[in-house]
């Protein structure tokens, strides 16, 4: 009885007798599920367009991250080497479409899975080699520090990260709505021989994702980096992501991004409220359950693209 | 332009008075680096001109499509002798992109279209190659032709009719601005009257639009009506090749090569071996 009470009714009571603090435990947990929502993000756009599932993604996030420190510490100003780090993505999206993708075009997408994870490798491996492997600290200008509204603590640099985040998304959005390349892209997830048909370049389009999805490494990277610190870690957000497609479905923008908020709030909550009956770290466990649950109930996730089947 | 005229030296002698707008030359076609597919195709489309190829099912005219389109790439084939020629200039090393923008569409087996995207962003998406230009003119001149999209503009392609399919594909295409439609098998799974439907508005765009069309159907009664020139495949060879109104006259070549006699019923052995195929030819 004691237990049932525990666990039911006593978090939902020192929910509503604090809900100041408990405003601050969700806003807590929707920083961290724009993180992992960021990160899914990344993975769909490119599975999406085309078909690979990029393990790199994690890595992605770190060695932007890394990149825009290390333009900082040779003393380029903030918004130089945000342009910069862009760049470097861009570029990369290119070494990769011409050094990875183009040589693998028509195998099977094992095949290119296996090669996301040697790249995963090699950016882990060249970006230390780059910008050295000690914890950094990345200041952005915005401070870690926080100021109150209606009795509620706000953290700025969260807020502007989820912002941004927020304005990111929707760019997007309407960039893959009202765009002409971005409704190529679309194309190409629906159907690649037929884009290829009229007309659209697979390669220009695999560039375009795979830049798009490195600017959301960035993001990803500069908001984490600039609340924890830029270290290896980071490459471990790509591991709370995998929960949040399973969430999601693999192959939906709205999904990465609501399963991301879901896993993040959730996780959250459940530490501080229901974390004390079980020791805590539930955080450390909670996505994968979850995950678990839905790979039972519903593996197509939240909004698994339906298949269309006309009658 | 001549009657049928026996195997060798039928392409020259057909090309006859229009300009060639697109030559085949001889060209073979192996899939993964193995299996001979087409074993010396040639063909020719006139300016203007729409020209059905013509054969049963696995005779090599998709593959003959997508060597001219470059999609054969994407399936692992490869043109490995021979030559295509649009304009006088040889396209077969193209990629499929640099193909449409020489002018080249092709409308693939099936329909393909963007399931998940509207009908008018499916239009929309035809228009890649021309960089956003003139969208909203070719938009209204596809609704011009095909009304029904029009009204379907805002729905799901996936769920509209199979018809309406086949026309937004067409649709599609036309957006690109081809002199030359590779239309493949537009007539597949269609009631007659629908099939009737489409191919009228594919002449009045060959006519008015000044699109040539090259047609690959198993449909052979519906596509020699609207042809000027038929080929026929078999086995990856043209076998024949002659006037539309000549080929649909001959009772020798309905009944052997188009599983067709007079009053369209089946008759040699070969027609009962291949019931399932040759069924739908008389649709
Ligand atoms: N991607 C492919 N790989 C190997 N063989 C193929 C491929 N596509 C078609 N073929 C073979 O080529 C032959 C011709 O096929 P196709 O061009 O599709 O004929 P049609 O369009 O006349 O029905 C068939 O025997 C078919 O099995
Ligand atoms: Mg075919």
């Amino acid at each position: 009885m004691s237990l049932l009470y525990a666990v039911f009714v006593a978090p939902f009571v020192d929910m509503a007798t604090a809900p100041a603090f408990f405003v601050e435990v969700l806003l807590g947990g929707v920083f961290a599920g724009l993180m992992y929502s960021l990160v899914a993000l990344g993975f769909v756009l490119i599975f999406k367009a085309s078909g690979v599932f990029n393990f790199a993604q994690g890595v992605m996030v770190l060695f932007a991250a890394l990149t825009l420190v290390g333009l900082m510490e040779r003393g380029a100003p903030v918004p130089v080497a945000l342009v910069l780090t862009v760049a470097v993505m861009v570029a990369l999206a290119f070494a990769i479409e011409r050094l990875v993708l183009r040589p693998l075009v028509n195998q099977e997408h094992i095949i290119l899975f296996m090669a996301t994870i040697g790249l995963n490798f090699f950016l882990e491996g060249f970006g230390e080699m780059l910008w050295g492997a000690n914890v950094k600290r990345l200041d952005i200008g915005v401070p870690d520090e926080s100021f109150q509204v209606a009795g509620v603590l706000v953290n700025k640099l969260e807020l502007s990260a989820a912002i941004t985040a927020a304005l990111l998304v929707a760019v997007l959005a309407v960039f893959f709505q009202r765009t002409r390349i971005g409704r190529a892209l679309r194309a190409v997830a629906d159907d690649h021989e037929a884009a290829l048909s009229i007309g659209i370049p697979l390669k220009t389009i695999w560039v375009i994702v795979w830049a798009v999805a490195g600017i959301v490494a960035i993001a990803a990277g500069v908001m984490w980096g600039a609340k924890s610190g830029v270290q290896f870690s980071l490459s471990l957000l790509a591991l709370k992501a995998l929960p949040v497609l399973i969430l999601g479905g693999f192959e939906s923008v709205p999904g990465a991004i609501l399963g991301g908020l879901i896993i993040g709030v959730g996780e959250k909550l459940g530490e501080v409220y229901w974390g004390p009956l079980v020791g805590g770290a539930i955080e450390n466990w909670f996505a994968y359950v979850l995950a678990l649950a839905f790979l039972l109930f519903r593996p197509q996730g939240l909004f698994g693209e339906k298949i269309i089947e006309r009658v | 332009m001549s009657a049928v005229s026996a195997a060798p030296d039928r392409t020259d002698t057909r090309a006859g008075t229009a300009r060639a707008l697109l030559s085949v030359n001889n060209i073979e076609v192996i899939y993964d680096h193995v299996i001979l597919v087409l074993k010396g195709v040639s063909l020719k489309v006139p300016e203007g001109g729409i020209v059905a190829l013509l054969g049963a099912n696995g005779a090599g005219k998709s593959t003959t499509l997508k060597a001219i389109s470059g999609l054969l790439r994407t399936e692992r084939g490869d043109v490995t002798k021979g030559a295509i020629e649009f304009r006088g200039e040889p396209i077969h090393r193209r990629n499929p992109n640099e193909v449409v923008r020489h002018g080249i569409v092709q409308v693939m087996e099936g329909r393909h279209v963007f399931e998940h995207l509207t009908v008018e962003e499916n239009l929309l998406t035809g228009a890649y190659t021309q960089g956003g230009a003139r969208t909203k003119p070719d938009l209204e001149m596809v609704y011009g032709y095909f009304p029904r999209l029009k009204d379907r503009r805002g729905f799901r392609a996936g769920y509209v009719s199979g018809g309406e399919q086949q026309m937004l594909a067409i649709g599609r295409a036309l957006m690109a601005h081809p002199r030359l439609m590779l239309l493949d098998e537009p007539s597949m799974g269609l009631a007659p009257m629908l099939v009737q439907e489409i191919f009228e508005i594919v002449a009045r765009l060959n006519r008015e639009e000044n699109v040539a069309v090259l047609l690959a159907e198993q449909n052979a009664t519906m596509a020699l009506r609207f042809a000027q020139h038929g080929y026929v495949m078999e086995n990856g060879r043209i076998v024949l090749d002659g006037d539309a109104t000549t080929i649909a006259d001959n009772e020798d070549i309905k009944e052997f090569y188009l599983g067709l006699t007079g009053v369209g019923q089946r008759k040699s052995y070969r027609d009962v071996k291949h019931y399932k195929r040759r069924k739908r030819w008389l649709s």
